[in-house]
């Protein structure tokens, strides 16, 4: 699609509806509203907890209690999308830190099989097992057309058997140093503090971790380049765009958003190395369902199989890949999770399949497949994991927890459901 | 109310000026019936004239108040709200799609939602005595206790009348019973038919089959168009008089004028044979061998059920049944087209009857669905263009005029003809040179049928290789250059379409009946 049909691009009817402040507002306001309910989420306990919310420890600490849902989420966004469930997810990841601290500290190899525990071969060991249980599963449900609901609940029993086997019922850890730097460490400061109040009587000290604070410069500039970029290309085409008063506001609204974050993070301890694994996930998976052939060939599986069956799409292989890819991050979950713990148990992992599906959900997948958006998930995953902090620093009883969490999940697919219905 | 005049006292059903509307469409106008007490009175009429409409009046499917009109049955006017207020008054109809349930045994198909219980605990005694009764009369020697999955068809649409016995019926419609039964088990019907007209219960009957339509029935109503034509009385009855009845509609221009610029061949089946993906012994297709040249659109008449989705479907990676055999060339090479990926690289495309179920992602937009059937064409190592796409999708939008608000409005809003239109757009951007068109103005009004014709005629003139289906034969005669006609699985006719016309192909669907009968 070269020259020929450039001229044309801008059909009557595309010029025919411009795009108006109010409507593109208004269409934004559907995309953004999660984020919104989450910023309100947070200022909501901002004000409850005294304060303490936004302080840079607990943010920092709200990104390491939710990464290894976070990570899940994503994965379990394709396996919705495509229109099946994966309740395998909690046992699966459970079982890989498990089989982690097995490999890394319960194992005795012997001295020729010693690099087996070494903390890099053992979580590749981990992945690649992993991502061998989703394909296993994916299997079944692809080629043997067995539901997905009852084989990934046949695998959520038989992997919480088997991290209860291969631990021996007992507690295994600690890690290696180097294996907890997964969770528990922060990337080095290669540019060196940045001291904006020096430690003096009476006053409380600010340094800055530069390394972070630069990241997250080059990051919001990078993404403010990309969209620039896009908006140009768009318009260099004949294609209308959104007014410009709104697209600058919206780019300067998320760097705000963004660069606070960074600063908070960059006034504790800097980055975490599990912000920077995720965020290199969610980019890629925001790529993977937005611009690859692979992502947009889940959304028609799972808004119509017979349909993308018949336009040559090989929905079973493309099941089996999706199932094989959740594994691999319950897999990596598992391994952040056992990191963060500094120890493999045998509960571990248990019950986080529902965290993880209702992140997606209260993100705004269908349960009935092809809707769903990575952003969703992830926002969706962070609402949850704010009503989790918040309402602990409140000291509220973990049975009332429960209950709003439940109540949360029901409100956000209702409104969801009730806005499509009047669209 | 009633003012039923003396002769007519044996009339058990009339049914008068029924008028029923869909949106945009008038399925029945006027439509005026009467069934005497203890007759088989038959119904004919081409696919889509409003036979199954007019019964689903009747019997409460669409309640009383969503039609015109008055059904006055035993001398009392009704307003049925659903088929259990029919069923009440002994109107039992048994749909062409049986409505048993195969894990059920045969008692609890028959005493479904009518159970022998007291006080909802089910007396199984009563249930087996009951079910074994009714069986014998319709003569059927089963185990009341047998799965209805572990019976044939033709046992199982016994097992269908079964039921409506149990409900004491007294006016029975069969609609197209014989449609998926052996030569035998439709003989066996009709003379069961025959039986309980001599124990008074009326019947209507909806056939294609006009062989056992004038051997059995008392007298026939044509509709042609949701209007009726006529009532013929067993006197007058041959297969002449009917099929020109039916099809005896004036044709208008209603369709864009082309001339034919036809090639070489470039599509050719041959030996196509294909088994039933369920019940494996049966085969659906028998033996097809046919050709379509470059810039030819051939057409492939047929009823409904005689096998001509199942074919195209089976010929496009193997989407329909089993023990698919047979060999498809191109330009005289053989091909495989034994997926639906491999079928689409070969420059094979079939856009489906049933948009809704197959050939749309109803959730989706229209860029999407557009460039669904060949992602490749606007992605480089796996990764979209997005702004090709776009072109894409608005130039196949004004390609095929599309009416909406943009590209990005999704698929499950737009009309009929608009989502078939964006069916085809996505098979044009595949970039095919064989398209199969399997019903392709099915339910869209005469407007979009038009433009579609103009599209098919576009593409005909750009060199492709056009197969029609259609059970619209105006519309087949309007369109190709060529007509096969098909009939349970095999072709048995084929005409140039300057000497075609409804009769003959017609004759060549009833002389195939005919055939298979003696």
């Amino acid at each position: 699609m070269t020259t020929e049909t450039a001229p044309q691009a801008a059909t009557p009817a595309e010029a025919a509806a411009p795009l108006s402040i109010w409507g593109a507002l208004q269409a934004n306001l559907r995309e953004y509203g999660l984020l919104l309910v989450l910023i309100l989420i947070m200022l909501f306990f901002q004000w409850t907890t005294g304060g303490v919310l936004f302080k840079p420890l607990n943010l920092t600490n709200i990104v390491l209690q939710n990464s290894y849902i976070i990570v899940m989420a994503l994965g379990m966004l394709l396996v919705i999308v495509a229109g099946h469930i994966d309740l395998s997810v909690g046992s699966v990841s459970g079982f890989i830190g498990a089989l982690a601290a097995m490999l890394m500290v319960g194992w005795k190899f012997p001295p020729e099989l010693a690099f087996l525990a070494n903390p890099i071969v053992a979580g590749l060991i981990c992945l690649v097992i992993g991502a061998a249980i989703g394909a296993a599963q994916g299997y079944l449900i692809a080629y043997y057309r067995i539901p997905s609901f009852i084989v990934t609940l046949a695998g959520m029993l038989i992997f919480k058997g088997l991290s209860l086997s291969i631990l021996a019922g007992q507690s295994v850890g600690p890690f290696p140093a180097e294996f907890q730097l997964l969770s528990a460490g922060f990337i080095p400061d290669f540019i060196g503090a940045i001291t904006l109040i020096p430690a003096s009587q009476g006053v409380q000290p600010l340094v800055l971790h530069g390394a972070t604070l630069a990241i997250g410069i080059v990051a919001v500039v990078g993404m403010i380049l990309l969209s620039i970029r896009t908006r140009a290309r768009r318009t260099a085409r004949g294609y209308e765009s959104e007014p410009f008063a709104l697209f600058a506001a919206k780019n300067i609204v998320i760097a705000a958003l963004v660069l606070f974050f960074t600063y908070m993070l960059a006034s504790y301890k800097g980055l975490p190395n599990v912000l920077v694994v995720m965020g290199i996930l969610i980019a890629g998976f925001v790529f993977l369902t937005k611009r690859l052939t692979f992502g947009r060939r889940i959304y028609a599986i799972g808004g119509n199989p017979k349909a993308a069956a018949l336009s040559g799409i090989k929905t079973e292989r493309l099941t089996f890949y999706i199932f094989a890819i959740m594994g691999a991050l319950a897999a990596l979950a598992g391994m952040i999770y056992a990191a963060r713990l500094n120890s493999a148990t045998p509960k571990a992992g248990q019950g986080l399949e529902l965290d993880v599906i209702a992140a997606v959900f209260i993100g705004g997948a269908s349960a009935l497949g092809g809707v769903g958006q990575v952003a969703g998930a992830v926002i969706g995953a962070f609402i949850m994991g704010v009503l989790n902090n918040g309402m602990s620093i409140m000291g509220i009883n973990i049975d009332l927890q429960q209950m709003i969490k439940g109540v949360v999940l029901l409100a956000a697919v209702f409104f969801d459901l009730y806005n499509k219905n009047k669209a | 109310m009633t003012d039923t005049i003396p002769e007519m006292r044996d009339t058990i059903l009339q049914m008068r000026d029924i008028t029923k509307t869909f949106p945009g469409v008038k399925a029945l106008q006027n439509v005026n019936l009467d069934v005497k007490a203890g007759e088989i009175h038959a119904i004919v009429g081409e696919n889509g004239a409003g036979k199954s409409t007019l019964m689903k009046v009747l019997s409460g499917v669409y309640p009383h108040g969503s039609y015109e009109g008055q059904i006055i049955y035993n001398g009392e006017e009704c307003a049925f709200r659903s088929i259990r207020d029919s069923e009440h008054k002994g109107i039992v109809i048994i749909h062409q799609e049986l409505a048993l349930v195969p894990l059920l045994s045969i008692a609890e198909n028959i005493y479904l939602g009518n159970e022998r219980a007291n006080a909802g605990i089910v007396d199984w005694d009563e249930t087996r005595e009951g079910a074994r009764a009714v069986l014998r009369k319709v003569g059927l020697n089963e185990d009341p206790d047998t799965l209805v999955t572990n019976i044939g068809t033709g046992k199982q649409q016994l097992v269908e009348i079964a039921k409506a016995l149990s409900k004491e019926v007294k006016l029975l419609i069969l609609d197209e019973p014989t449609a998926s039964l052996s030569e035998k088990d439709s003989a066996a019907l009709l003379d069961l038919l025959l039986g309980f007209k001599a124990q008074g219960i009326s019947c209507i009957l909806i056939s294609h089959k006009l062989n056992e339509v004038s051997k059995v029935s008392d007298r026939i109503t044509v509709i042609r168009d949701g209007r009726t034509i006529e009532t013929l009385n067993k006197a007058d009855i041959t297969e002449d008089r009917i099929i020109t009845s039916m099809v005896g509609r004036p044709l208008e221009d209603r369709y864009p004028a082309r001339t034919p610029e036809i090639g070489e061949v470039v599509f050719e089946v041959k030996n196509w044979s294909v088994y039933h993906p369920q019940h494996r012994d049966r085969q659906v297709i028998k033996g097809i061998d046919l050709n379509v040249r470059k810039g030819e659109v051939v057409g492939i008449a047929g009823l409904m059920g005689s096998g001509r989705t199942e074919f195209a479907m089976s010929l496009f990676g193997k989407s329909y049944g089993v023990k698919v055999t047979g060999e498809v060339l191109l330009h005289g090479k053989k091909v495989d087209t034994s997926t639906v990926e491999k079928a689409v690289s070969h420059g094979i495309a079939y856009a489906t009857e049933d948009r809704k179920t197959f050939g749309l992602n109803l959730i989706d937009h229209i860029k999407h669905n557009t460039t669904l059937a060949n992602l490749w064409g606007v992605s480089r190592w796996g990764v979209i263009d997005d702004l090709a796409e776009l072109d894409v999708a608005n130039d196949y939008r004004k390609k095929t005029n599309i009416r909406s608000s943009s590209v990005y409005q999704t698929v499950g809003n737009l009309s009929g003809g608009n989502q078939q239109k964006v069916v085809l757009s996505k098979w044009l951007f595949a970039n095919p040179e064989v398209l199969i068109l399997d019903e392709p103005t099915r339910g869209i009004d005469v407007g979009a049928k038009y433009e579609i014709y103009s599209i098919i005629n576009q593409l005909a003139a750009q060199g492709k290789a056009i197969l029609v289906i259609s059970s619209e034969m105006p519309e087949l005669l309007g369109i190709t250059d060529r007509v096969y006609v098909m009939n349970e699985g095999r072709l048995v006719g084929e005409m140039p379409t300057a000497e075609a016309s409804q009769e003959k192909i017609m004759r060549a669907i009833v002389r195939a009946e005919g055939k298979v009968a003696s």
